[in-house]
């Protein structure tokens, strides 16, 4: 069993009352949507079958029958309507948070992604903004059918003007979410679906921010810092725990935001230990490893011992569900990855 | 101040502006036998008796297939699947007025007509059981399925403006639900369609819900069928619950897409069960609902018709039903022997020539379990999320 990621470290919220609740990943962000949206009505939820349904991952359980038929809308069968309507909204100054079912769904709205959320800030120079979250499940192990199961989160870190966000346990997911939601710029915020139940956490039951671009460091280690995000944040856990034995000290960097980078966290922990490995369940070629590898060897090549590791998905199609197992990096393939970068 | 011409004056007189609007166009829709079981004897199809009853079986082999499918989920042995339960005669009506010679583009509800057009049961089963192999749809005409929901429509029309220019003599015929409608894809393949007079049907299953979503959410146009016109293409409306009805609108919409007027047909029907096995229905419908289109079946409406028109008797239902519940678990068996899966297909047919770094990756990759087999009991034990 992976070690309990801790995230408690965070400061808590402003008007803090103590109270939290023991909610697992999914309903920290039904939860994190219900705060958001009660204590501003600008912020609206919409998409397929997130009304009436409450999310087919009932992520939106109970929005609709508290918020009403406007603020939770269930929409027609379009992710480019979705998200282009929803940029409008955005422009007028709602706060929409649509959701695509699931990522691999997601690129219909490419177009309206990168041709306009992502510069309706810049192409009006200023004059209209897009406050707008996208949330997606991502990512495999769930033996869903083809297409249920990507994790393209390298391509919209690509795209200048877009944030990146995967949080990786139930406390940074609502606190995350609250900050996305009051960004005034897009943000694509990734839902590891693979971990939406696998494990609870106490939860505030107030209302709380994680700050986008900053990193959470969930072991401390001197010897390799490993860097990974979202479901792969637990096998990489267990990976360091395992490794403990081998007198391998791994630090376990989860990075939460993809864009924009927490350079200063990686770099430090990079500096200390001389020694890095990444882990992502994306394909390798083109994924965020090697830009955490350019990063490293931009800011800290001196500090170099090792090259840098890449655990990641094969350059493939995520595969049906029958070999998804063998697709996905585990807690095996991590530590040899980890093992290689430290004994180089 | 605002001093446009319509904060002045706002148009009051009539000028003789008359905006078309739902409604204006009336849609029949088309029918052979009626829900008491009474039928229009002029469109009973000119078909032998023999076909007449394998219409029956075939439906009757939909159903069994479904529910023996979706028990088989339920148990852990089949992935999630999507049934057509309540579709029988939209799928079945179309499939057998198809040519063996056109090409499928399946939705996934559709496991009758896929079956029809040649493919063999256990692959059907293995492809939802994940299995890379049965994407290859293997002796059939049949394209990938869109699990991207409208992501088909334009292959459709450009697989059938492909077959128009090589002068052969079939179809492309889309599946698709009232859901696909609404995407950018569908339009853009209809569009095209019209445009390039595509040998091509496509077949709307109204099932009237897009997992929660119902059809009046969908689309503020009163039908699917109406929607042709903009595109330029025929359209018809049919019964989806009357097979024989079903099946005389295909074979037109057929006939007149050989004659380069693509057509899109709507089948007018009810997804009686989930959307697929990990949909709960009951939380976006009522009963009552489901009860009312149940009382419009569409075996028992085909049934009353072959009871009227004396052919009943010759129809062992019991012994048609053993049969296919046998065929459905010879095909179980089939896919239970097909042997264990290797690591390679990740990788293979996805370059004609597999490029060196990810020919190193599949090599470093089989290395690895090689020397850690205890990799293989992690990945069986593995609890899902």
């Amino acid at each position: 069993m992976a070690a309990e990621p801790d995230s408690q470290t965070e400061t808590a919220a402003d008007e803090s009352t103590g109270e939290t609740e023991s909610l697992t990943l999914v309903q920290a962000v039904r939860d994190g949507l219900h705060t958001e949206m009660s204590r501003d009505e600008d912020v609206v939820v919409m998409g397929e079958d997130v009304g009436k349904n409450g999310g087919v991952f009932r992520a939106t359980e109970g929005l609709y029958d508290e918020f009403g038929e406007n603020r939770v809308i269930d929409t027609p069968l379009a992710e480019s309507g979705i998200v282009g309507t929803a940029i409008g909204m955005a422009a007028y100054g709602m706060r929409p948070v649509p959701e695509m079912q699931f990522l691999g769904f997601i690129y219909p709205a490419f177009d309206q992604i990168v041709s306009h959320a992502a510069r309706l800030r810049t192409r009006s120079r200023g004059r209209f903004t897009c406050p707008m979250v996208i949330r997606a499940p991502y990512g495999g192990g769930i033996r869903a059918p083809e297409h249920h199961s990507e994790s393209s989160e390298a391509m919209f870190v690509h795209q200048p003007g877009l944030k990146v966000v995967i949080p990786s346990t139930p406390y940074d997911a609502k606190g995350l979410l609250a900050s996305a939601i009051r960004s005034p710029d897009p943000v694509l915020f990734l839902e590891p679906k693979l971990i939406y139940r696998a494990f609870r956490e106490d939860v505030p039951s107030e209302s709380y921010e994680v700050p986008l671009g900053e990193a959470a460091v969930r072991r401390e280690g001197s010897d390799v810092s490993v860097y990974t995000w979202g479901a792969m944040t637990r096998p990489t856990l267990e990976a360091a725990e395992n490794l403990e034995s081998e007198g391998i000290d791994a630090e376990v960097i989860d990075l939460r935001t993809l864009s924009p980078l927490d350079e200063e966290t990686i770099v430090d922990s990079f500096e200390k230990t001389g020694r890095a490995a990444v882990v992502h369940e994306a394909p390798k070629t083109g994924g965020l490893g090697a830009e955490i590898a350019a990063t490293l060897q931009e800011e800290s090549l001196l500090y170099q011992e090792a090259p840098v590791e890449r655990v990641t998905g094969f350059d493939t199609p995520f595969p049906l569900y029958a070999l998804e197992d063998y697709y996905l990096p585990e807690a095996a393939r991590i530590e040899d990855g980890i093992r290689n970068a430290a004994e180089f | 101040m605002d001093n446009s011409p319509q904060s002045i004056s706002p148009p009051s007189v009539d000028v003789g502006v008359d905006p078309i609007s739902q409604g204006d166009v009336e849609i029949e829709t088309y029918q052979v036998v009626r829900p008491d079981g009474s039928f229009d004897a002029d469109r009973v199809p000119d078909v032998d008796d023999e076909a007449l009853r394998d219409l029956y079986r075939w439906m009757l082999l939909q159903r069994v297939y479904d529910n023996r499918a979706t028990k088989l989920q339920r148990r852990g042995r089949l992935g999630t699947v999507a049934s057509g339960r309540g579709q029988e005669a939209a799928i079945i009506g179309s499939g057998f007025a198809l040519s063996q010679d056109d090409w499928i583009f399946p939705y996934g509800r559709e496991a009758g007509a896929l079956l029809m057009h040649g493919l063999s049961m256990r692959d059907l089963l293995l492809y939802w059981r994940g299995i890379e192999d049965a994407s290859k749809m293997e002796g059939a005409n049949i394209f990938g399925m869109a699990i991207s929901i409208g992501s088909h429509i334009p292959l459709a029309t450009g697989k059938a403006w492909g077959m128009q220019l090589a002068g052969e003599e079939s179809i492309a015929f889309a599946n698709l639900g009232d859901g696909a409608t609404s995407t950018g894809a569908f339009h853009e393949g209809m569009n095209f369609a019209g445009v390039l007079d595509a040998p091509a049907v496509y077949f709307c299953q109204n099932n009237q819900y897009a997992i929660s979503l119902p059809f009046e959410k969908q689309t503020n146009a009163d039908t699917v069928a109406q929607k042709a016109l903009a595109y330029g293409v025929d359209g018809i409306r049919v019964d989806g619950n009357d097979v024989l009805a079903v099946y005389n609108a295909v074979s037109k919409a057929r006939e007149r897409a050989l004659e380069g007027n693509p057509v899109l047909v709507e089948a007018v029907t009810y997804r009686r069960g989930a959307h697929t096995t990990s949909d709960d229905p009951t939380r976006y419908r009522s009963e009552e609902e489901v009860d009312e289109w149940e009382k419009r079946d569409p075996l028992e409406r085909y049934q009353a018709f072959l009871e009227e028109t004396g052919r009943w008797d010759d129809i062992d239902e019991e012994a048609i039903r053993e049969e296919v519940e046998e065929e459905f678990s010879a095909a179980v068996d089939a896919a239970d022997e097909f042997e264990e899966r290797g690591i390679e297909e990740i990788f293979s047919y996805l370059h004609e020539e597999t490029p060196p770094e990810l020919q190193r990756q599949l090599e470093e990759f089989r290395e690895l379990l090689e020397e850690r087999p205890d990799m293989y009991e992690y990945i069986e034990t593995r609890p899902k999320g």
